[in-house]
């Protein structure tokens, strides 16, 4: 009578501390180069090695230019802190995917794709989004710089064990309906601090009839509605899709592995300390209208009202939509938007370019709008040229830049102007993510790029064939 | 860093918003740094200071009505991004607690790992202390934590909060996650030789 999560939990606690936390060992760790550094100090100032060297992956990604990366970093703080992860690799006898590495990309989207992300296993990087990888059936999640060198120095955390939460979606997606919508929809439901405490396997038909990719959008956004993380159990589709993949187990092992990864599913009989559910037929392509992702609604729905907002969140409410430039009651549809972003660890896998492409091809792009196309690995960028889709993407007047973060968060050059409206496939609306004083609508590709060639919000569906 | 804690007495600063997410506290482009210094010098970036970085007025920290140790915000403080810098922007400007009725799981470790201690209050504790700091910005506050209690001074009223017994014990001893974990290599070489 487990959950999923309390069979991977319990399988790696190292020790229980009296009246505190459980020390858990940790299968992977994954190092960007913003949150590591002073990990790395820390451990130079304590004179200690890495204590599972061969269990660490680092690999650059929040400052990568998504242009020219054949050349040095323009912005010398950029270039320093991407130097710093260089040689801390070098130094700690690290494995390293560094910037033009044919293994680069976004660390949530290199894991998974390059079979390092597996089943049962337990994995951190200090970044939010590592829940990414629950996708897979293994517990992920985000820590702070100060755990990021627990685990170099122990491979382990100390951690206080999380609630457990199932969120089931029944039923069957409509059309134009995407992952990126079931997340939005609970996240609104849920709202932004929801999930707090808990840890979230998804279930139900329209979780399992997800593709990977699809699934490793769903548990990204975990961390939107507070959740420490997002699983799903491993089904044949898991197990297909690590298959031959580099990093994955071979021949004997393989078999063994798989035969362990089918037990990695929730007891009939178990319990959750919180049960919800939610119908697919509810869920309209969404986007967001404020300045946190629960600020979502169905693409066709009107501003909430600020008194159907409870008192103590007036105050934040008005400034949020006063940052936005919207009216509560403002329809969504038709709003003049002057970007689009496809990528990021949300939506930069190639189900998400695909569909992009889809719904652009044989169109234009808007001539008012301002598109970056950036996958999310360069194993992706491979896969986009493979299939034929840029293409079809320059056809429809877009171009495909150079993996990396890039407009999710702003940290190299790509970074939305004050005042602008993006309509972003990322993960974050908060004030400023974008740039400062940029204005960011959050969605899923397909209404990104039906933003794309109308240059308004408009619901995808109308324009789909 | 590392200043032991005990019983802490200070005015506050208050931040009555809720869901302030750790890009408000400290925008991604000022991640950048290796170090754990100086951050403080950019907690609260964009609302406290304008695109030509002059300070703006409105904001509380511009205000010098109001300082203190404590800074005391809305619910759900510190969602979103993991960055610990966060914590080192808050401890960086000299805040040594933050109260509030809610807290982001990863931002209430990332506080603890960095000496800063979160307190969770009832949302009525945190509307009455609101009023209390709008009504006299001097009021001040005291938080217990070998009792852990928090009073309010200016009503008198007190209450308990939560805080596992480790982490209390790290806090009153300045002693951090990493010494324990040392201390128990044999037991993590145990485990992976099952």
């Amino acid at each position: 009578m487990k959950t999923l999560f309390d069979k991977i939990w319990d399988a790696h606690v190292v020790s229980t501390v009296e009246d505190g936390p459980t020390q858990l060992y940790i299968d992977r760790l994954y190092c960007h180069e913003v949150t590591s550094p002073q990990a790395f100090s820390g451990m130079r100032d304590r004179g200690l090695k890495c204590f599972r060297p061969e269990k660490i992956f680092c690999i650059p990604d929040h400052n990568i230019p998504t242009l020219n990366q054949d050349k040095e970093i323009v912005d010398p703080i950029s270039r320093n802190q991407v130097a710093a992860l260089d040689k801390n690799a070098k130094d700690f006898g690290l494995t390293y995917f560094g910037m033009g590495h044919k293994k680069n990309g976004i660390i949530h989207v290199v894991g998974p794709e390059n079979g390092l992300t597996l089943p049962g296993m337990t994995i951190v990087c200090g970044d939010s989004h590592t829940s990414t990888h629950g996708a897979m059936g293994a517990i992920a999640f985000g820590i702070g710089t100060s755990e990021v060198e627990m685990v170099m120095a122990s491979q382990c955390v100390l951690q206080s064990r999380p609630k457990t939460m199932r969120i089931t979606v029944d039923g069957k997606l409509g059309k134009g309906v995407n992952a990126k919508d079931i997340a939005l929809y609970i996240i609104a439901k849920m709202t932004t601090g929801g999930a707090t405490g808990y840890f979230v396997e998804y279930a139900g038909e329209a979780v399992r009839d997800l593709t990977m990719e699809g699934r490793l959008t769903l548990c990204n956004l975990s961390i939107e509605m507070g959740a420490r993380g997002g699983m799903i159990a491993p089904d044949e589709k898991t197990i297909e899709y690590i298959k031959g993949r580099e990093y994955a187990p071979k021949g004997e092992a393989w078999e063994k592995a798989v035969e362990y990864w089918k037990t990695l599913k929730s007891d009939s009989d178990a319990e959750f300390d919180k049960e919800i559910t939610f119908k697919a037929e509810d869920i309209e392509p969404m986007i967001t209208y404020g300045t946190n992702p629960g600020m979502g609604l169905g693409i066709s729905s009107n501003i909430p009202t600020i008194e159907s907002v409870p008192e103590a969140g007036r105050i934040s409410y008005a400034k949020s939509l006063e940052y936005m430039g919207f009216k509560a009651g403002d329809s969504m549809l038709g709003k003049k938007i002057d970007y689009v972003f496809l990528g990021s660890c949300t939506n930069g896998r190639i189900e998400d370019f695909r569909e992009f492409a889809s719904f652009v091809k044989g169109k234009k792009k808007a001539a008012n709008v301002v598109a970056w196309l950036v996958p999310g690995s360069w194993a992706v960028d491979q896969q986009i040229r493979e299939e034929g889709l840029d293409k079809i993407l320059n056809e429809a007047g877009f171009e495909l830049r150079q993996p990396g973060c890039s407009a999710c968060l702003a940290m190299n050059e790509d970074k939305v102007p004050a005042g602008k409206y993006a309509v972003s496939t990322s993960n974050r609306n908060f004030e400023g993510r974008q740039g400062p004083g940029a204005r960011t609508l959050l969605a899923s590709p397909l209404v990104a790029a039906a933003a794309a060639v109308t240059g308004e919000i408009t619901d995808p569906r109308v324009l789909m064939a | 860093m590392k200043e032991k804690f005990n019983i802490t007495t200070s005015t506050c600063v208050p931040l009555p918003l809720e869901n302030v997410d750790t890009d408000q506290i400290i925008p991604a482009r000022f991640l950048k740094a290796t170090t754990k210094e100086g951050f403080g010098d950019n907690l609260f970036r964009d609302w406290r200071y304008d695109k030509q970085g002059n300070p703006i007025e409105t904001f509380v920290l511009n205000n010098p009505t109001y300082s203190g140790k404590i800074l005391v915000a809305g619910k759900n403080f510190g969602s979103g991004s993991s960055r610990e810098h966060a914590a080192w922007a808050i401890a960086g400007y000299g805040f040594r607690i933050v109260v509030s009725s809610f807290f982001a799981d990863i931002f209430k470790n990332n506080a603890l790992n960095n000496f800063v201690l979160p307190v969770v209050v009832s949302d009525k504790f945190l509307a009455e202390l609101f009023a209390s700091i709008k009504e006299d910005a001097k009021t001040e506050v005291e938080v217990d934590l070998p009792n852990q209690t928090i009073t309010n001074k200016a009503t008198g009223k007190s209450e308990q909060f939560q805080i596992n017994a480790y982490k209390k014990h790290c806090l009153m001893n300045g002693l951090d996650d990493i010494d324990y974990l040392l201390s128990n290599k044999d037991k993590i070489e145990a485990w992976e030789s099952k």
